[in-house]
């Protein structure tokens, strides 16, 4: 799928974010699907961030917060008043959730977690794809036999050297190589394979 | 479902939001509250007979002012507190200095005539004048618990207290067009308590009718 500017980190201070998201956000009030889309991710990216420092112990809720936030922030779009820093608007909202998620698992003493420096959300860095590709990644890789995973593991994820990660696993160098070679081409036939049969996710 | 088809279906559309929705929200709900609370005391209570000659004591005029002026306070705090991120602090200030201006009229003609100060401060209705006003509250605190509805308060206890601050305010308002009474120890005392039945009512009734 197409993502158009997901990466816009021109100019990542807060005072650069606040500034960026406010003007995507209002050019989206006013009927700008487009720029409202963007606003959408870059502020999905800062959200993720946010979540996942905030709930270290819970880190599968994260990408439900990060959906149930940016779902409240679009049906709630009218409740902002366009004079109002929008990271503040935005902390209140996730806040919110997130007390919710809390309160809703009973989780008490969980609540005694600071959650109020609204500088948070601009302060952490804006990983919009890499938490969902990890996941990805890391469920594929279970798919491959370990002649194939060790490899790519070793060499393409903790970058090693080939003859390092050979002689550990005993295996010859061509070995590894190969090893390589056809576990990458049986992950990008089940990415394709999975692509296509996909389409449209159950609703959340 | 993935995050990013989830942006790309919200972004799909129409996005745009007329600008005031809100606004008109929370002005539709205290007029038409403030409407059925009118006829309701028109209905069951019936005005002031003496209403003319009432209008030539201040403390007719305090005791109707006073709780307008927190109506004026009242409404633009609700919808601070059914926005994200808005300070409420200078708006519930501003919803309490009313009170605070009736003791200190109370105090004031209570020191100058300590010798009636039970008596004005019983009246001839203070059994009834504060659940009266509270029942009066009614219809706006249902009309502003549903403009809150139609907005995002992330603090439901304050913003259910928020909307029986604006409910009791409108109330005593109405009420005062019948409450006989014409002192201003009454008032500050009755008054007050009736004003603030419905902001505890709403403080505990937010956080199960405000979710969202």
């Amino acid at each position: 799928m197409a993502r158009t500017n997901t990466h816009q980190e021109a100019a990542d201070t807060p005072v650069g974010v606040e500034t960026a998201l406010h003007r995507l956000l209002l050019a989206g009030l006013d009927g700008d699907g487009v720029a409202y889309r963007r606003f959408l991710q870059q502020l999905g990216a800062r959200l993720r961030s946010f979540y996942r420092r905030r709930l270290p112990r819970w880190p599968d809720d994260v990408e439900d917060l990060v959906q149930e936030t940016l779902m409240a922030v679009h049906r709630q779009r009218h409740t902002y008043r366009r004079d109002q820093p929008v990271t503040a608007w935005v902390h209140a909202i996730a806040r919110y959730k997130t007390i919710d998620l809390l309160r809703s698992r009973q989780v008490r003493e969980a609540l005694h977690d600071p959650l109020d420096d609204a500088t948070d959300i601009l302060c952490g860095t804006a990983d919009t794809d890499a938490f969902e590709a990890r996941r990805d990644l890391a469920r594929l890789l279970a798919t491959l036999p370990d002649r194939q995973r060790l490899p790519i593991e070793q060499v393409k994820l903790q970058g090693r050297s080939v003859a390092e990660v050979a002689q550990s696993a005993g295996m010859s160098e061509s070995a590894v190589k190969v090893g390589i070679h056809r576990g990458l081409k049986a992950l990008a036939a089940r990415i394709a394979a999975r692509g296509s049969a996909g389409g449209e996710g159950p609703d959340t | 479902m993935k995050t990013d088809d989830l942006i790309d279906r919200l972004a799909a559309g129409n996005v745009a939001v007329p600008s005031h929705a809100a606004a008109r929200r929370v002005a539709l709900a205290l007029g038409g509250g403030m409407a059925v609370s009118l006829a309701l005391m028109l209905v069951g209570w019936g005005p002031n007979p003496a209403l003319a000659q009432a209008a030539g004591e201040p403390v007719f005029w305090a005791k109707l002012m006073a709780p307008l002026l927190m109506v004026g306070a009242a409404a633009p705090l609700l919808m601070r507190l059914g926005r994200p991120g808005m300070p409420t602090a200078s708006g519930w200030i501003g919803w309490a200095l009313p009170v605070i201006g009736l003791w200190l009229l109370a105090l004031g003609t209570g020191l100058l005539a300590l010798e009636d100060g039970a008596a004005g401060l019983q009246g001839r209705t203070w059994r009834t004048c504060s659940q009266s006003i509270a029942l009066l509250a009614l219809p706006v605190f249902g009309a502003a618990i549903w403009s809150l509805r139609g907005l995002a308060p992330v603090r439901p206890g304050w913003a259910g207290a928020g909307a029986g601050g604006l409910a009791g305010a409108a109330g005593a308002a109405v009420y005062a067009l019948h409450c006989p009474e014409l002192s201003a120890a009454f008032v500050a005392v009755w008054y007050g308590v009736g004003m603030a039945l419905p902001v505890v009512a709403g403080a505990l009734l937010g956080p199960r009718l405000l979710r969202w």
